[in-house]
């Protein structure tokens, strides 16, 4: 009846096989992506409308960290534009872009759902509502933190929300998740539009619409550090719950079986990852659809497995971002457009592919 | 490893202000092969979900090797029991053996890597479903049998000491059918199983449980469970009962209103 292939588990003794090939193609992938970050952040500092070569970039760069092999052949002016704005501003897009992705990424396991991202489920809107409250109605309880903490408050909720919303009889539907996320965002944005218009300080209102557009200008060395630790914390907790990740990617119920508390690690999951959203949000303003882009384009390379996901997205991500924003500070030079603006031009379009596809992909397989 | 013991005592499931199971009791001896049948919505789901830990009984106990499955860490648990439920997965782009690889989780810590026992294990439990071809296909792109050999393989590398499946057999052809149920019957392991097919469950099982509306209406060896008496009781049709003359086993043929037959030519 049987074939000798079903004999049993331990009466067989097959040798263990190697690593699988994908365990290279990552290695690889990452060491690629190591490359063009490097590069991506010379890019990043030498154009602009001063324009400074790469070499100069790196003299100054080494110089400013102590390497002081080079002697200045550089103007003081150019040391400023370098170290002083575009510095900050290039460790910014490379500290959003890579969270961004990695939120994107752990979202989408945690709901199960292909198209989840911070700004399509309106945690960003949560996360600037909070943040526009506080500037309109100048609260500052947590002191220089009240921007990022309320922040932070406004994207949990919102994520509570949309997800409660969303979730019905155990099961999230891609149509039901991203309609609640546009109603809720749609509400929100309102609101936020209600506060600044009506808020009394009207050049600071100018100020804060052109943030909620998304943008990297404007950032200094001292606030950098915030984002900074929220990106380590937020890679560092996830990175070690990768396979937790992974069961859930299963199914609620099979990862139960398979050991893991679901409930318990969604909600606390849920808070880090609006902890993340919230600070970069304070930082740079809500910008789209690098979560929903990055994780699948990373999967095409690497795979499903979280242990690899994570850092080539965070990679990724960085390096997406560095370019999307110099893209947005040259291609209408003198002028700027906010990066979110030109994230929004790629995301879309991606956005609508990848429904298509998860369309066929289901036709294929005869699941209605 | 032989097999662990299970004892469900005289659990009661709700949802909600619907109950589902009421009052069951169940038990299975080391290395026995359990089956469960009944009719749809008799409540065979439930029942092993409160057994896997994802239906917290209303009243009642689930005892495995003598210890309170609901009053452990889920991640103990799982080493002990493993289960193939019906739940589809999402698309991630996992290939077969990443997927397999998942039931090593409950036996590794944060931020171990898979050693080559590990990679042995994912392997041997892909031979044993005869799915070793299929490891680096992608997990979304495989017909409905071929995923659900996978899931039992995942389950296998889990290395359970009680493997519990709600109708493993759904989505196979008649060949996998049996081969799923052969390596049931010779894992080393004990097996709740709920089953739609009479025969294959009778052939298979050492002992069957029969639910009813949330409640256990027999329990015994096969051939003393499956009667024509109980089969119109519980099922509602006609049925006759033979003893397999080669296999032994108790042979159920249903016998359909003379009038939904066709024809003969």
């Amino acid at each position: 009846m049987t074939a000798p292939a079903t004999a049993t588990p331990t009466a067989r003794r097959p040798t263990a096989p190697p690593e699988q090939p994908r365990a290279r193609t990552f290695a690889l992938t990452l060491v690629v992506l190591a490359v063009l970050l490097v590069a991506s952040m010379t890019a990043g500092m030498a154009v602009g409308s001063v324009r400074v070569p790469p070499g100069e970039v790196w003299g100054i760069v080494t110089h400013a960290l102590g390497g002081d092999w080079s002697e200045p052949t550089w103007s003081r002016a150019r040391e400023t534009i370098v170290l002083d704005v575009r510095a900050p501003r290039v460790l910014l897009g490379a500290v959003t872009g890579a969270g961004l992705a990695v939120v994107g990424t752990a979202m989408q396991a945690l709901v199960r759902n292909p198209l989840a991202e911070p700004y399509l489920l309106g945690v960003s809107s949560g996360a600037s509502l909070g943040a526009v409250a506080v500037i309109v109605f100048g609260v500052s309880l947590f002191g220089p933190l009240s921007l990022s903490v309320a922040a932070f408050a406004g994207a949990l909720l919102t994520l509570l929300l949309v997800y409660t919303t969303a979730r019905s009889g155990g099961r999230i539907t891609s149509v039901r998740l991203v309609l609640s996320g546009v109603a809720f965002a749609s509400v929100l944005t309102a609101v936020m539009d209600v506060l600044l218009l009506t808020s009394d300080r009207g050049n600071e209102a100018r100020a804060v619409l052109a943030w909620t557009l998304g943008g990297l200008g404007g950032v200094q060395w001292a606030t950098l550090w915030l984002p900074g630790a929220a990106l380590a914390l937020g890679i560092g907790v996830l990175l070690v719950q990768a396979r937790s990740l992974n069961l859930l990617v299963a199914g609620e119920e099979a990862a139960t079986t398979m050991g893991l508390d679901v409930a318990r690690f969604r909600a606390r999951t849920f808070v880090l990852l609006s902890l993340v959203t919230g600070v970069l949000v304070a930082a740079a303003g809500p910008i789209g659809f690098v979560g929903l882009m990055l994780p699948h384009i990373v999967r095409l390379f690497v795979g499903g497995d979280h242990r690899r996901v994570l850092p080539t997205a965070a990679l990724g991500g960085a390096v997406f971002l560095i370019w999307a924003d110099i893209a947005a500070r040259t291609v209408a030079a003198p002028m700027e457009i906010p990066v979110g603006v030109l994230t929004a031009l790629c995301g879309g379009p991606f956005f609508l592919w990848l429904m298509r596809r998860d369309a066929r992909r289901k036709t294929d397989r005869g699941v209605a | 490893m032989t097999g662990t013991e299970l004892a469900v005592e005289g659990v009661t499931l709700t949802a909600g202000a619907h109950r589902l199971v009421r009052d069951v009791s169940l038990t299975a001896r080391p290395g026995e092969m359990i089956g469960l049948v009944g009719p749809n919505g008799s409540g065979k789901s439930s029942l092993l979900r409160a057994v896997y830990r994802v239906l917290r009984p209303e009243a009642g106990q689930v005892r495995v090797d003598g210890a309170d499955a609901w009053s452990m860490p889920v991640r103990h648990l799982a080493r002990t029991v493993a289960a193939v439920v019906q739940e589809a997965g999402a698309d991630f782009d996992l290939t077969v053996r990443e997927v397999v690889a998942m039931g090593r989780t409950p036996h590794k810590r944060l931020l171990d890597g898979d050693t080559a026992e590990d990679r042995l294990l994912i392997e041997s439990a892909l031979t044993s479903v005869d799915a070793a071809e299929l490891a680096d296909r992608p997990f979304d792109r495989l017909s409905g049998g071929e995923r659900q050999r996978v899931l039992i393989a995942r389950a296998l590398a889990q290395r359970p000491a009680l493997l519990v499946l709600d109708e493993p057999t759904n989505h196979l052809d008649i060949r996998h059918q049996l081969d799923v149920l052969g390596i049931l019957r010779r894992m080393p392991a004990t097996v709740l199983v709920a089953l739609h097919d009479l025969n294959l469950a009778a052939h298979y099982c050492d002992r069957l449980y029969v639910l009813c509306d949330g409640e256990v209406v027999a329990a015994g060896p096969p051939a003393e469970v499956l009667t024509p008496a109980l089969l119109n009781d519980v099922y509602g049709v006609t049925a006759e009962v033979t003893v397999h003359a080669r296999t032994g086993a108790p042979q159920v043929t249903f016998l359909p209103d003379e009038a939904a037959r066709p024809a003969l030519a």
